[in-house]
Order: C-alpha cells, then sequence, then structure tokens
C-alpha cells in the first residue's frame, strides 16, 4: 500500500476501485452518451482516449492529470452527479483545472445528498503508480491510499 | 479570499437564499485557484454554452428554473450556442423521430428559459459570438464570464479580453453576481507562456490540425506561438481571425488552451513579444512530418473505414461571412473543373443566423445553393451526438466534430475534392 496527499477541492471519503488515464479527461466526450441514452455505468465513450475508452466510470475511482476539452465539462460533470452516474471520487495529480472545478463545486453546492470527494495536486508519481482495479481510499485529511 | 462588505453581505444571505448559493458557488470556484478576490464583470454580453433542450439535462433546467423562480438573474444579456435542430438539414425518418421525441423534447421550454434569463435576442444562437454581424464582440482588456471553449480562446488570444475557460452553468452565475474570481487568465501571469511552438512546416499549416497538435502537447497551458505569421500575415484581417478561429477551437478541443499568442500577430504578442514568455518555458517544434502523424494518429470509427461519405459538415466553430464567400468560390470553382454541377456529397455549411442573414443578402447565397451546398444555424456537433451516427459515415474539416463525435476529419482541401470530385 502507498499514501499519497493531495489538496482536498471537495471533502469526503470513500473507497472504490481505480480507473486511470494519463491523458487529459475529456468530460463531454467521455459522459455525453452514457448520460443521454441511460447508461447507468457511464462507459467511457471517448474514442480518443485508448485507457479509458469503454470502461465503466459511475462508482470508480477516476485518476486522471486533468480535464480537456468543451467547456460543457463543468455542466456534464453536474449533471452525471445529480443523476447518480458520477464517479466515486476524481484524483488529479495535476492542480485541478476550471472544469473540473466548477463540476465539483455545482455538485457540492446545488445537488443535495451526492459526495463526491475531489482531491488535486497529487503528483505524477501517484498517477505512474496507480493501475487499473487497485483499491483507492480517500480519508478526510485529503490522503489517498492506493492498495 | 478577500471579499467585499457587499459580496460579504450577498454571501450571508443579503439578497436571498439564492443568490447566496450563487455567490458561494463563485467563491468556492475561486478558492479551488487560490483566488485573492472577486472582480467585476466588465464586458456588454456574455456568453452561454448551454444552447441544446436535450431531454437528459434535467437538472440544468432545474437549476435554472430555481434562478428564475428566485427571479435571481442577470442584468448582462447573452449570445448562446447554436440550436441544435434545423429542418433544412438532412435527416432520415428514424433520426427526425429521435431528436425529436426523445433527445431533444425540452428544447422549445430550455429557449423560453433563455429568453427569460437575458437572450440577446432570438437569433443569438452560434458558438462564433464575436463576429461583428452578432455583435458581442468584446473589448481589450474587459473581463468576461464567457464559456465555450472556442470562443474563450478566440477572447482571450484575438481580442485581447480576459476570459477563464468557464464552464456552462458558471458562466451565467457569474454573470447574475456581476463578479468572476481573479485567477489563471484573468492575471498579466497567468497569460504568459509556458511553451514556445516553432513552426517549420515547407507550406501554411492546416489550422485545425495544427491546432490539435499543439492542444494534445501543451494541454491548458498558453503557448507562445513563432514563425506562423509568416504564413498568415501579422495583421488580424478577415482571413487571419477565420484561421485562428479554427486554429483556437481545436486547440481548445484537443487540449485545453484558454490563450495562445502569435509573434507579430495577436495583440498581446506584439505588444509585449517575447517578454510573454517565461524563463525555462518548453519548447515544440513542428514540421510537416510532425503534422502527418498527428493526423495518421487521428482514430477511425466508421463501421467501414471504406464506406462512401453521406454527408459533410463544415463550420464547427460556425463559419465567418468571409468564409462562406470563399467555399462558394472554391466550389463553383473545383465543380466546374470536374464537370459536375452539384455535390457529390450532401453538404452542410454552418455559421450564425446573423451571418447567414448577411450572407443571403449578397450575390454568393443564390450562387453556393445552386452548387447543392445547403446552409444551416445548426451545431453539427449536437446533430452527431447520438448513436444513429455512429453509422454513419460524416466527413467533416472540423477537428473539434472529430474529437466528440464519429465525424471523419480531412483537410481543406480533401473536403473540396470529396464533396465536388468524389475524390478521397
Amino acid at each position: 500500500m502507498k499514501e499519497f496527499k493531495g489538496r482536498i477541492v471537495t471533502p469526503g471519503t470513500v473507497t472504490a476501485e481505480a480507473v486511470v488515464t494519463h491523458e487529459g479527461f475529456n468530460t463531454l466526450a467521455s459522459l455525453q452518451m452514457a448520460l443521454q441514452f441511460g447508461d447507468k455505468e457511464a462507459k467511457c465513450g471517448d474514442q480518443n482516449n485508448a485507457e479509458l475508452n469503454g470502461k465503466p466510470l459511475a462508482g470508480k475511482a477516476l485518476c486522471l492529470p486533468q480535464t480537456i476539452g468543451s467547456t460543457t465539462g463543468g455542466l456534464v460533470l453536474y449533471c452525471a452527479c445529480a443523476m447518480g452516474r458520477q464517479p466515486a471520487c476524481m484524483l488529479f495529480a495535476n492542480h485541478i483545472d476550471s472544469l473540473a472545478a466548477a463540476g465539483a463545486v455545482l455538485a457540492d453546492v446545488w445537488v443535495d445528498g451526492v459526495t463526491m470527494p475531489v482531491i488535486d495536486c497529487l503528483g505524477d508519481e501517484f498517477l505512474n503508480y496507480v493501475k487499473d482495479g487497485m483499491t483507492i481510499t480517500v480519508k478526510e485529511d485529503g490522503t489517498v491510499c492506493v492498495d | 479570499m478577500f471579499l467585499t462588505d457587499e459580496q460579504q453581505r450577498i454571501l450571508n444571505g443579503e439578497k436571498g437564499e439564492t443568490m447566496a448559493k450563487v455567490m458561494k458557488t463563485m467563491v468556492m470556484y475561486g478558492d479551488a485557484f487560490e483566488a485573492e478576490k472577486l472582480v467585476p464583470i466588465s464586458s456588454k454580453y456574455n456568453h452561454l454554452v448551454t444552447s441544446f433542450g436535450l431531454k437528459v439535462m434535467s437538472p440544468v433546467y432545474d437549476l435554472m428554473q430555481k434562478l428564475l423562480d428566485a427571479e435571481v438573474v442577470s442584468g448582462q444579456k447573452f449570445s448562446v450556442d447554436p440550436r441544435p435542430l434545423d429542418k433544412k438539414v438532412p435527416a432520415n425518418f428514424l433520426q427526425n423521430f429521435v431528436f425529436n421525441k426523445f433527445m431533444y423534447t425540452k428544447q422549445d421550454f430550455y429557449e423560453d428559459q433563455l429568453e427569460k434569463l437575458g437572450l440577446m435576442d432570438k437569433d443569438a444562437f452560434t458558438c462564433a459570438c464575436y463576429m461583428d454581424e452578432v455583435g458581442n464582440k468584446p473589448e481589450k482588456g474587459e473581463i468576461l464570464s464567457w464559456a465555450e471553449s472556442s470562443a474563450v480562446v478566440y477572447a482571450n488570444s484575438v481580442l485581447g479580453a480576459r476570459c477563464n475557460r468557464n464552464s456552462g452553468i458558471l458562466d451565467i452565475m457569474g454573470s447574475i453576481v456581476g463578479y468572476v474570481p481573479y485567477f489563471g487568465l484573468l492575471t498579466d501571469e497567468g497569460r504568459k507562456a509556458t511553451w514556445v511552438i516553432k513552426i517549420e512546416t515547407t507550406k501554411k499549416p492546416e489550422a485545425q490540425l495544427l491546432g490539435s497538435a499543439i492542444g494534445m502537447k501543451v494541454m491548458e497551458d498558453v503557448p507562445y506561438v513563432i514563425g506562423l505569421d509568416k504564413w498568415i500575415g501579422n495583421e488580424l484581417n478577415d482571413e487571419a481571425c477565420t484561421y485562428l478561429k479554427d486554429f483556437g477551437a481545436a486547440t481548445a478541443s484537443n487540449g485545453a488552451v484558454g490563450l495562445y499568442h502569435i509573434e507579430n500577430l495577436t495583440p498581446e504578442a506584439v505588444e509585449k513579444g517575447k517578454d510573454l514568455i517565461v524563463e525555462g518555458a518548453k519548447e515544440y517544434v513542428i514540421d510537416d512530418a510532425e503534422l502527418e502523424r498527428v493526423k495518421n494518429n487521428y482514430p477511425v470509427v466508421w463501421k467501414n473505414p471504406d464506406a462512401k461519405p453521406k454527408l459533410c459538415f463544415m463550420g464547427c466553430p460556425h463559419m465567418s461571412l468571409q468564409q462562406l464567400k470563399d467555399w462558394t468560390d472554391k466550389v463553383e470553382a473545383s465543380l466546374k473543373e470536374a464537370g459536375n454541377k452539384k455535390v457529390l456529397i450532401p453538404t452542410v455549411f454552418t455559421a450564425a443566423p446573423k451571418v447567414l442573414e448577411a450572407f443571403n443578402k449578397t450575390d454568393y447565397a443564390k450562387r453556393l445553393e445552386a452548387t447543392g451546398v445547403i446552409t444551416s444555424y445548426i451545431c453539427p456537433l449536437m446533430y452527431m451526438n447520438n448513436p444513429l451516427c455512429k453509422k454513419m459515415p460524416v466527413i467533416t474539416s472540423s477537428n473539434k466534430l472529430r474529437t466528440y463525435t464519429s465525424a471523419r476529419y480531412y483537410t481543406d482541401d480533401e473536403i473540396l475534392n470529396a464533396i465536388t470530385k468524389g475524390g478521397k
């Protein structure tokens, strides 16, 4: 087991299975079809992301450098949270980007009963270490345990 | 974050619970970036990204309704991204059924909400709101609360306005409270380049391909591009602005670029030159081989990669008036050369309603119509945003459309060849 310390963007605790991308996570491309056509697993639909394409994202610990793409990104993430199809947590190697931050904040302020811990600044080492299927635990103080 | 007395009172609920939540959203958003303060928005108009009445986006409409019910609306009028549907654009029975009875059933409801929230006018639906004909063109140095990645990168880079890559919903919330957090591209420091891009091609690089290569490399950083002025000049005329519109959209969709500087061309690069580059900036050299490599790496997601294209979309982001005129000349000439009268693939050129209105007043409109090309105000991305289109071989020279849909990318010349001569 290895621990990484990050910065808390939105708080919470959770344990979930990791899905990992080393490329930017394109929120619109990844989630639009899944949300639109009732895919409860929210399988990634981003054909440009070979690591994630086709993999379920709902309820997973999404490990990523940052999000990229359309400025609908935050809104899409907000909708995923409101519909209960969001990742269990989002763990950023880099500083969070403006779109992901918007999605996390919108969900935190405007959606009742949904918790999606978001931790950023976990560093490149985190992303190099974590692999698909590993168990991730996010602690209250922003510590991320990878098992 | 430091808040003024007025901002603190709003956060404390002086203007009601809903307004307090809007302020809380902006403060939390700023805190995520260690913003030191909120600064007033100074542009005349806002621009929103969410224009589509997708049934599945009901959480968005619910939130908008909460704002309307609490009479928490913006004093600032806004334009918004393109509508998703137009009867002029070819669609089969099944597509029409899915579009109208399943996907976009909330379109009228949402447009009604937008009007109440402050839509500029009924035709203010375009991603290229900065076109002169549309009239939402901010001045240099103005602070914006815009969303729409292609519009934000254009406003920052070509117009010299200051705007972060705000998300949908955040865009209108900033406008409602009248403030945005001061961080990132709003600051002098955040507008400095951390990448130097050297263009060493032997011909004018395809705008969308070059933008794509840079976006994938720099992600959300600010690139300073050297050597592009050799190909597009050092004057921000129609041709250069059109090029930068398409280039920027690609940097923002294949990456997360919100600002670029083009040496000797864009306003801040002209003013400050290489002083904009931070010490230790990374370097990326782009030559013909690199662009070819990027293009060849685009995945082909058609079921049958050799299928004959059934539709061609041009105009993501929306085309300019000059672009429509230039393409009219090109399509006409190429058809004549091939001995054809009409385009061989159903082809749609998309542009803002106001740009189309201006285009329709020129002789070009009838000439383009005679070639069989259809003009429309829709968002091609929204049209293709459904599983039925996955099976449909659509071609485009828009890298943004390629990124988000199953449309296949070709260069402008290849598109022209395909639609007028049937070539690949």
